[in-house]
């Protein structure tokens, strides 16, 4: 006579996998998951849905016929992109920059920061059920990408920036509706702060969650945003100030806990750094020509060169390594995004899989530009 | 003809099947304009307009919706457990029809009164529960099913407090019955000395009927479309038919609980205003309050929304009710 032993419980754990098409990975990343009921033990972000070649195309055009290229690969910060990729070639050649063209490059650049933001801010709301910040971020967004359409022709992935200064003008218009866009913005935050900074649900999904702490940030290369609302002030417009940054006076927003709610708020007080910085700039926006002398195709000496702009979500690095000819030997992205992403596999596990969203939410990659 | 049908059928039978087709004509009709509503309300919300192209200011855009839906293939995919598929939108019909039987829409408009017709109506409510789960499994995916889990969970966390503070009323009434609930409230409405007990049961019927800020069920951005992922056409617009009814069924209970039913305020009583505009317009303005919130707040955390549920809904109601307890038998 067989007693029948109670079978034992298994108790397994299973894969999920977030993405490549999901509403809120925001571009084609997949996360793979091993999750134990809802609690994730293992996370591996799986990048390379979106490898478009960017870099190889560099080594087969000009360096002018390349400006298209970066701005597409981080579409929402293109004119800073732009710019560094710019700025890059200009100290490898040796090539004087106007204080004119400086002046606009930096406006326009904040000018695409805050637009940044903006959707990022909409955008991670929306990720945590709220769709109506969505639409009044883009309502103020809308008039930076009329601003910058009349000036530069495009309203998301910009080839404004040339060799030596910019391409096009700025004029009285531009300045005016800038600074009408300043005022607007400034009216319109205590909406942003009623409408989600003071709500409690908002805050009980973003306080406390998804601590990325000082030591984890720099050990994985983060930057931006992520790094200062771990608490380090590492901002490459003060440590490696480039263009007219140096002339210009602005703080530098850093957070205490690192959590999700201060990598928030440290994004909103960005913005409204850059509207400062905005206004110091058309202050003192001075005549002259907007772009200086430089060859028709430029030729940097043979050699290799960093160098490092913050863009939206944080440090971006150019490395040209070039051999003489008008045609770049070599030309390496330092994507911030890609660093930001990594700190997910040591800080997701342990974790509850509702929490992915707005951890990855609001790390704010975008990943474009870490496949490239 | 109806002279004839009625006496060899009996008035009873006649009665039932002609109020079984209105109910069904009420729902049609809810789902068309509230649907519509809440495209307009979330649009003026969001600074735009909502549907206006299709009849004026987009009246008629739920109804080619609908047209659609019933167009579009009904696809059955195969690793699904087919039984289970087919009948889950069936079933999560069922509380509907049913609930609508003994709401008091005025004082002669009410199918059936019978004498448990809150716990009727409470009793049926479950069956949601069980169309969810039935969905979720049904559809053979995980993230469906992590929709329909967590969807049973959140039900049968927030029925408790919302079955304690109707338990208030019913201590104060006397009877189950619901004509006999709006009578009682013919002097004052219950939510003008119970305000809390109204309170609490507007936050749990939103949590059952999985409307923001309680729908990870559903959320759109988390898990594609929970449990009703797999589902497309008819039968999508079944489950969404089908949550809509709910939102009027719950708001229509708590009116009659706590707003008064179809009785107007007592100091306008003397407006020629029948019983069923003050029902329905009491009834749709709860509606609106459940949209709005909708729209304002982001979602909770699944966690957070448990918790929200253990440690702050149900001691509250528990209090709640021993403390109106107390208050009811001082008043007797």
């Amino acid at each position: 006579m067989a007693t029948q032993l109670p079978e034992p419980i298994i108790e397994q754990t299973y894969y999920l996998n977030m993405g490549p098409q999901h509403p809120s990975t925001h571009g084609v990343l997949r996360l793979f998951l091993k999750l134990d009921g809802e609690y994730i033990i293992e996370a591996d972000p799986i990048i390379g849905y979106g490898h478009r070649g960017h870099e190889k195309m560099a080594e087969s055009h000009l360096y002018e016929q390349f400006l298209p290229n970066a701005s597409r690969m981080d579409y929402l910060s293109g004119l800073i992109f732009n710019h560094g990729y710019v700025a890059a070639i200009e100290k490898m050649a040796g090539i004087e920059v106007p204080p004119r063209a400086e002046y606009i490059r930096v406006i326009c650049a904040e000018l695409n920061r805050i637009s940044s933001h903006l959707l990022w801010f909409g955008t991670y709301i929306m990720d945590l059920g709220g769709f109506t910040p969505f639409l009044y971020a883009f309502d103020d967004r809308e008039i930076i990408l009329d601003i910058l359409d009349r000036v530069t022709g495009s309203r998301l992935t910009y080839s404004y920036c040339r060799v030596g200064g910019v391409a096009k003008d700025v004029d009285d218009e531009f300045i005016a509706a800038t600074r009408g866009f300043i005022q607007r913005l400034r009216s319109r935050w205590e909406d942003y702060h009623n409408l989600v900074t003071k709500n409690v649900i908002f805050i009980h999904r973003t306080k406390g969650v998804g601590v990325i702490n000082r030591e984890i940030a720099l050990r994985f290369g983060c930057s931006g945003p992520v790094l200062r609302a771990a608490g380090v002030v590492y901002d490459i417009r003060r440590v490696e100030p480039y263009s007219v940054y140096p002339d210009l006076q602005f703080e530098i927003p850093t957070g205490t806990a690192g959590d999700a709610f201060d990598r928030y708020m440290v994004r909103l007080q960005e913005i409204e750094q850059s509207l400062r910085i905005i206004e110091q700039a058309l202050e003192r926006l001075p005549e002259g020509p907007i772009r200086g002398r430089a060859p028709r195709n430029v030729r940097p000496p043979r050699g290799d060169s960093y160098f490092a702009v913050e863009a939206a979500r944080g440090a971006l690095g150019f490395y040209i390594v070039s051999d003489g000819t008008r045609y770049p030997y070599r030309l390496k992205v330092r994507a911030p995004s890609f660093g930001n992403l990594q700190v997910l596999t040591e800080m997701l596990p342990g974790t509850l899989v509702a929490d992915t969203i707005s951890i990855l939410g609001s790390i704010d990659i975008v990943v474009p530009e870490i496949d490239r | 003809m109806w002279h004839w049908l009625v006496t060899v059928l009996g008035p009873d039978v006649v009665r039932l099947a002609v109020s079984l087709v209105a109910i069904i004509a009420l729902v049609q009709v809810n789902a068309l304009f509230l649907v519509w509503l809440e495209r307009k309300v979330a649009g003026h919300i969001q600074l735009r307009l909502g549907p206006m192209e299709v009849g004026p200011h987009g009246i008629l855009q739920t109804l080619v919706d609908g047209i659609k839906l019933v167009s579009k293939e009904l696809i059955t995919p195969r690793h699904v457990d087919r039984k289970l598929f087919v009948l889950a939108p069936i079933v999560v019909f069922l509380p509907v029809v049913s609930s609508f039987i003994v709401i008091p829409f005025s004082e002669h408009l009410q199918i059936r009164d019978l004498n448990v017709g809150v716990l009727l109506i409470f009793a049926f409510s479950t069956f949601n529960v069980l169309a969810i789960l039935m969905g979720g499994w049904a559809a053979n995916n995980k993230y469906s099913l992590l929709g329909a889990i967590r969807s049973v969970a959140q039900s049968v966390a927030y029925e408790i407090p919302l079955l304690l503070v109707v338990l208030n009323v019913l201590l104060w009434t006397g009877s189950f019955q619901m004509s006999a609930i709006v009578e009682a409230q013919s002097g004052r409405w219950n939510a003008v000395w119970m305000p809390f007990a109204a309170l609490i049961y507007l936050i749990c019927a939103t949590a059952e009927t999985n409307r923001a800020p309680f729908d990870i069920p559903e959320a759109e951005s988390e898990l594609v479309a929970g449990f009703h992922t797999e589902y497309s056409g008819m039968r999508f617009a079944l489950f969404f038919l089908a949550e809509y009814s709910n939102m009027l069924i719950v708001a229509a209970v708590a009116t009659t609980l706590f707003f008064g039913g179809w009785k107007s305020p007592p100091f306008l009583g003397f407006l020629p205003v029948p019983g069923v505009l003050w029902f329905f317009s009491k009834t749709y303005a709860l509606v609106f309050g459940v949209v709005w919130v909708r729209w304002t707040f982001p979602r909770l955390r699944f966690d957070q929304l448990m918790n929200f549920s253990w440690k702050v809904m149900i001691p509250a109601s528990l209090i709640h009710l021993v403390v109106y307890a107390g208050i009811i038998k001082l008043i007797r």
